[in-house]
């Protein structure tokens, strides 16, 4: 697949990786982002069942929440993906431009009123499927863990 | 191909899923729905079978899709999930707001 996206890979001490991506802040790109990361994150530290699902899904939601909210769809604003693979996990750290975010007054989206609502249960699907969350004091840079395994 | 479409002998839609449903193609989703719904479909089936992930997007749209259905009178069936996939909408509570079948072939036969 022609890709528009150029992902740096570099080998740091003790059996570490590194990945950096930058991506434009256009949600058509976030599958593509996502499948780029995500084959270069297959080494074997994750499950194959976590590398499908629970990673996807955490770069989806991030990539989006900071494209989307973060630098407000403009494609001059890249959003920075960083991801650290070593023996005992990824971590994530995603950046946007933006203003940020308080992430603790986020609704929860499983209550009868907002159940039906469109939108709004990416942080809650983030929250289930990594080990480890954490957003900088301003909301525009989160870190995830994906522990081995 | 992201999506297909297949009518069965008693013209219930079956949208077939393959790959992902994330927030770069919803839309695709939803207009290909849509467009069958203003066609006159009514019942509809959207398989997982060959999904691998759905992101709070793809989750979006598909209420979107349901609530526009039973304004028009319709209803949508979901199937085929995988066990992370079933998990994902029990977790969000969906599981609630969809009939949900096994298999496609069950999905019809429940219409």
């Amino acid at each position: 697949m022609a890709t528009s996206l150029r992902l740096v890979r570099r080998s740091r001490a003790q059996d570490e990786i590194e990945l950096s991506l930058a991506v434009p802040s256009d949600l058509g790109l976030v599958g593509e982002a996502v499948e780029l990361l995500a084959r270069h994150c297959d080494t074997g530290v994750l499950s194959p069942r976590r590398l499908q699902f629970n990673l996807r899904i955490a770069l989806a939601e991030t990539l989006a929440n900071a494209i989307a909210y973060g630098n407000r769809g403009d494609r001059s604003k890249p959003v920075d993906v960083c991801v650290t693979i070593a023996p005992d996990g990824l971590t994530i750290v995603v950046s946007d431009a933006g203003e940020g975010f308080d992430p603790a007054t986020v609704p929860d989206p499983t209550t009868p009123e907002n159940l039906e609502r469109d939108e709004g249960r990416g942080l809650f699907v983030l929250r289930h499927l990594v080990d480890q969350i954490e957003f900088n004091d301003k909301g525009n840079r989160v870190c995830l863990v994906l522990r081995a395994g | 191909m992201s999506f297909s479409l297949t009518k069965d002998p008693r013209g219930i839609v079956v949208v077939g899923v393959e790959g992902q449903l994330i927030v770069g193609n919803r839309q695709e989703l939803k207009a290909k729905v849509l467009d069958a719904l203003e066609g006159g479909a009514r019942k509809f089936v959207i398989d997982f079978n060959r999904t691998g992930y759905i992101d709070s997007s793809g989750l979006g749209v598909l209420v979107s899709l349901s609530k526009k259905i039973r304004e028009q009178g319709g209803e949508l069936r979901l199937a085929g999930l995988n066990e992370d996939l079933q998990t994902l909408f029990e977790l969000t509570k969906l599981d609630t707001l969809f009939a949900i079948s096994k298999t496609s072939a069950e999905a019809l036969a429940a219409f």
